[in-house]
């Protein structure tokens, strides 16, 4: 059975979808990864779909629930590497997943979760 | 059957196609200048030697048989020059139509006492130059064909380059009506070029698009939403005020999709969002 691996990095999560994602294997990364969120505190997600050839509606609709979990545990979810083939299949497919951040590549993702995240100590410290 | 017409064209070559030049240059009107004497003689001499060929290896009614073989080459060779240099269909039909009366003429004299006889065989050259016709106006119309296919496509080729103006900030001027096809293309292009340069702002400018109807924005929308789903933020640009009217009238909600009048507000705003910016030196 594939088992997508969920790498910590500071205070966020790597996930790397390597492997052809069917919908089972969807469901259980889903799983995994709210686990994860919550006994890492994770404060953010980054899935790396660079080496996904196929996105369907039903992955479409996992990263947009994966999003959604991620932004009521407190982290922001990013989605990098997509490529052309699969972005225009996705939005012929209606699916422009709206409240998903995306980025080029892992790096840019990484600098849009730390901007974010030091754009939010910032508020914080305003509060205080 | 036609063996009569065999016999008259290999006795009185030369004078066929001297009586051939004289009604062509009847028939043939102000395209005639576009062809010079020498090359539509050299044409005739080529269908004549061919047909004459035709004859001798037997050739009969079927135009695709082995023995037309030779004179088919010449027809379509013919056809397509003339298809290129601009001449109407009819002209080109004209061409081997315009053989008839003289051949007739011939076989009149050849069958002055049998009036049966010769009725056969204008009945007979009738139905073969007809057919030579028709095969002429076929590879005609494929050869017009071929030609506004290529046009198509180097029209495709042409409308959707891909230019980056800053390292990181690509510019997609757009030039004609959009429809599906075209914007497949485009989306491709841009998408590609995004991941080739590792772009992260487009601008799609729309001012050669002439008009901008539901269809044409949702096609924009879909680009801008596969930019985004790869990471690339988009901004339109070039939107004439007939343009901004329509798209309000016709109820299209552009959404998030930022959108500048001009170029060099979107190029100003694409620097900004870099932490870029053009000073005087």
């Amino acid at each position: 059975m594939d088992k997508i691996p969920i790498l910590k990095l500071g205070p966020f999560l790597l996930v790397t979808i390597q492997v052809d994602m069917h919908d089972r294997l969807a469901m259980i990364l889903q799983e995994e990864l709210t686990d994860r969120i919550v006994t890492d505190h994770a404060r953010g997600v980054l899935i790396d779909i660079s080496s996904l050839d196929i996105v369907d509606s039903f992955i479409g609709r996992m990263l947009s629930n994966i999003a959604g979990m991620a932004r009521v545990l407190d982290a922001e979810t990013v989605v990098v590497g997509m490529q052309p083939s699969v972005a225009i299949t996705l939005v012929e497919l209606g699916l422009s997943l709206p409240g998903i951040r995306t980025a080029l590549n892992v790096d840019r993702g990484m600098d849009l979760l730390k901007a974010s995240l030091v754009e939010e100590e910032a508020v914080r410290g305003q509060d205080d | 059957m036609p063996s009569r017409l065999g016999q008259i064209i290999e006795q009185k070559e030369g004078q066929l196609i001297t009586e051939w030049m004289t009604q062509l240059s009847q028939t043939l009107g102000p395209q005639k200048s576009q062809i010079s004497d020498a090359e539509l003689r050299t044409n005739l001499h080529d269908f004549v030697l061919a047909l004459k060929q035709g004859f001798a290896l037997g050739g009969g009614q079927r135009l695709d048989s082995a023995a037309w073989s030779s004179l088919r080459d010449v027809l379509t060779n013919l056809s397509r020059q003339r298809a290129t240099q601009g001449f109407t269909p009819a002209e080109t039909a004209m061409f081997v139509f315009s053989f008839k009366p003289v051949l007739f003429n011939e076989l009149r004299n050849a069958n002055k006492n049998d009036p049966a006889a010769l009725a056969d065989e204008i009945v007979a050259t009738t139905e073969l130059l007809d057919k030579f016709g028709l095969f002429t106006m076929e590879v005609y119309q494929k050869t017009r064909e071929a030609v506004i296919v290529r046009q198509q496509q180097e029209m495709l080729e042409l409308s959707t380059p891909v230019v980056e103006l800053w390292t990181g900030i690509l510019a997609l001027p757009l030039i004609g009506t959009l429809d599906s096809a075209r914007t497949q293309i485009v989306m491709q292009n841009l998408l590609e070029a995004v991941v080739a340069k590792g772009a992260d702002l487009a601008i799609i400018d729309i001012t050669g698009v002439p008009t901008v109807d539901t269809l044409v924005a949702q096609h924009l929308l879909k680009t801008v939403s596969a930019a985004r789903l790869m990471g690339a933020e988009c901004i339109i640009s070039g939107i004439r005020p007939q343009i901004a009217q329509t798209i309000i009238h016709l109820g299209v909600d552009l959404g998030s999709v930022i959108t500048k009048a001009n170029l060099a507000d979107a190029f100003r705003l694409a620097l900004r969002k870099r932490s870029l910016a053009v000073a005087a030196i």
